[in-house]
């Protein structure tokens, strides 16, 4: 929302490739690559299915629900942005469908975050150009 | 036909590991280390004909560095397991007649990076997964945050606790009181300084944590008949593993297992050994929790049991099963990939005769994790 935005935006590898999923990012959609061929859902997205090699892909969208699969909570971090006294959450979330995806957590506080438990996508509108998908408590 | 027994360590050289070296570069480190390693084989430059580095310092580099012209140089580009590949590749080389004597280098100096301007950035150059689906979501640089994760998963799984891992961390700087390499020697710390230190990524805290230092290590391999006539009792290598993980830990199905399931037991079967057998061990130790979960995927204790292993045995060099007798990484220091290196570099130490006043009772046989 603000030009103020401080935290590192994401630097796409391969602009192109991502492109569709921080566009579903803007739209409030979690879309995930799905291979046409072995029908194999998997994150983060590859130029060919990490499975069976197959370039026949396209992108599936996810239910948002998910739980932590494991956490920890960051006390320092180098970038100075993210550096607070009561430091964040960085999470891998399991979707329901299968991936895993790293994300902060919102909605509660650090201290209450806890293996296993449940996760609804949310997106946090960084930039104009930029939103990212985060998980909030269920 | 095995590698077994067909390569003999048969020098070995470090740099002492300090936070910095000043006015030191990566290439000198090595010089250092590998002038050690020769003089300490009683073998001249001359008898150098192989070269391999971890990759960060670059073969032809060092070889010119040295003023050597080996007939077989590589770097293996292994992160964290640079140090036992590099081990690997030359008991490979000199057993398959490529060559006869190899300089095994790596080191590290952190003003280098400084040099290069790239220390402001954000820690990993160009972009990456990592600069992509992580860093926007506050991963520090480095590996910090992924062990924090793998850390969380054990806690969650097996019930492990912080208090079992600290004595992992107290054990290891009691043997760093008597290596003068070691950074933290002189600085003893005990098992409550471990759990009072302030966390990192939670529950990963600083004293389970290495500091990048400076320092470099080598060592020299030959065949078992150059071996005979030099002037140490050799260490040699009688079994190898490799196996290659994700990049990203967050990629792998399970975070509480580590590819050392799979590089152990190969390396086991060659040497005809089981883990029952090992005397000792020098396990890489970024972070305690990687040591932890690699001694039990080694089969050296039961998946899960790690704790209560820490808990019931003391790993000290004094102890009834010693497991890193140099102080490890975390109480060592980690000079860059010599940091994994020191690994093999101690296993070899005591092998030989060579730890001084912190030589183990039993040093026929280690099993060394890169």
């Amino acid at each position: 929302m603000t030009s103020a935005y401080d935290k590192p935006i994401p630097i796409p590898a391969n602009e192109q490739l991502t492109k569709p999923f921080w566009e579903a990012a803007k739209r409030k959609e979690l879309i995930i690559p799905y291979c046409n061929s072995c029908s194999n859902l998997f994150f983060y997205p590859r130029e060919v299915c990490p499975n069976c090699f197959s370039k026949d892909l396209t992108w599936k969208k996810m239910s948002g629900n998910g739980r932590v699969y494991s956490y920890t909570h960051v006390r320092q971090s180098v970038h100075p942005s993210f550096q607070s006294s009561h430091g964040h959450i960085y999470a891998i979330v399991e979707l329901d469908e299968g991936p895993k995806i790293p994300s902060g957590i919102v909605g509660c506080k650090p201290e209450d975050v806890y293996v296993d438990m449940p996760v609804f996508v949310a997106f946090d509108e960084v930039t104009e150009e930029v939103t990212l998908v985060i998980f909030q408590k269920a | 036909m095995s590698l077994r027994g067909r390569g003999a360590i048969v020098g070995i050289g470090e740099v002492p590991t300090r936070r910095i070296h000043e006015g030191r570069s990566m290439y000198g480190l090595c010089a250092e280390a590998a002038g050690l390693a020769i003089a300490d084989a009683g073998i001249s430059k001359e008898d150098i004909d192989g070269l391999v580095t971890d990759g960060v310092a670059l073969p032809p580099a060092v070889a010119e560095y040295l003023d050597i012209k080996p007939n077989f140089a590589t770097g293996v580009s292994m992160q964290g397991a640079s140090g036992a590949t590099a081990t690997m590749v030359a008991t490979s080389a000199v057993s398959s007649g490529i060559c006869n004597t190899v300089l095994v280098v790596m080191g590290n100096s952190r003003q280098d990076a400084e040099r290069a301007g790239r220390a402001a950035g954000r820690g990993t150059p160009g972009p990456s997964v990592r600069s992509e689906w992580e860093e926007p979501h506050g991963m520090a640089p480095g590996a910090n945050t992924g062990y924090g994760l793998m850390y969380r998963r054990h806690i969650h799984e097996y019930g492990t606790t912080e208090e079992q891992l600290a004595k992992m961390a107290s054990d290891q700087r009691y043997n760093a009181l008597e290596n003068e390499n070691a950074v933290f020697n002189g600085q003893p710390i005990s098992k409550e300084d471990v759990l009072n230190s302030r966390y990192i990524n939670e529950p990963l805290k600083l004293l389970e944590s290495v500091m990048p230092c400076d320092g470099a290590a080598a060592l020299i391999i030959t065949t078992p008949e150059r071996a005979k006539n030099m002037k140490n009792k050799p260490a040699y290598v009688l079994g190898v593993g490799l196996k290659q993980g994700e990049a990203n830990i967050w990629q792998r199905d399970k975070f509480t297992e580590t590819p050392a399931v799979d590089s152990v037991r190969r390396a086991l079967e060659m040497a005809g050994y089981t883990p029952t057998d090992i005397e000792f061990a020098e396990f890489y130790d970024c972070y305690t929790i990687l040591a932890a979960m690699c001694i039990e995927d080694a089969g050296l204790v039961e998946k899960g049991e790690i704790g209560p292993f820490y808990e019931e045995t003391d790993t000290t060099y004094k102890g009834t099963f010693p497991i890193n007798t140099d102080g490890g990484q975390l109480s060592g220091g980690q000079p860059g990939l010599a940091g994994g290196f020191r690994h093999v570099i101690e296993g070899a130490r005591q092998i030989m005769g060579k730890a001084g006043s912190r030589q183990v009772e039993k040093s026929d046989l280690c099993l060394v994790n890169g």
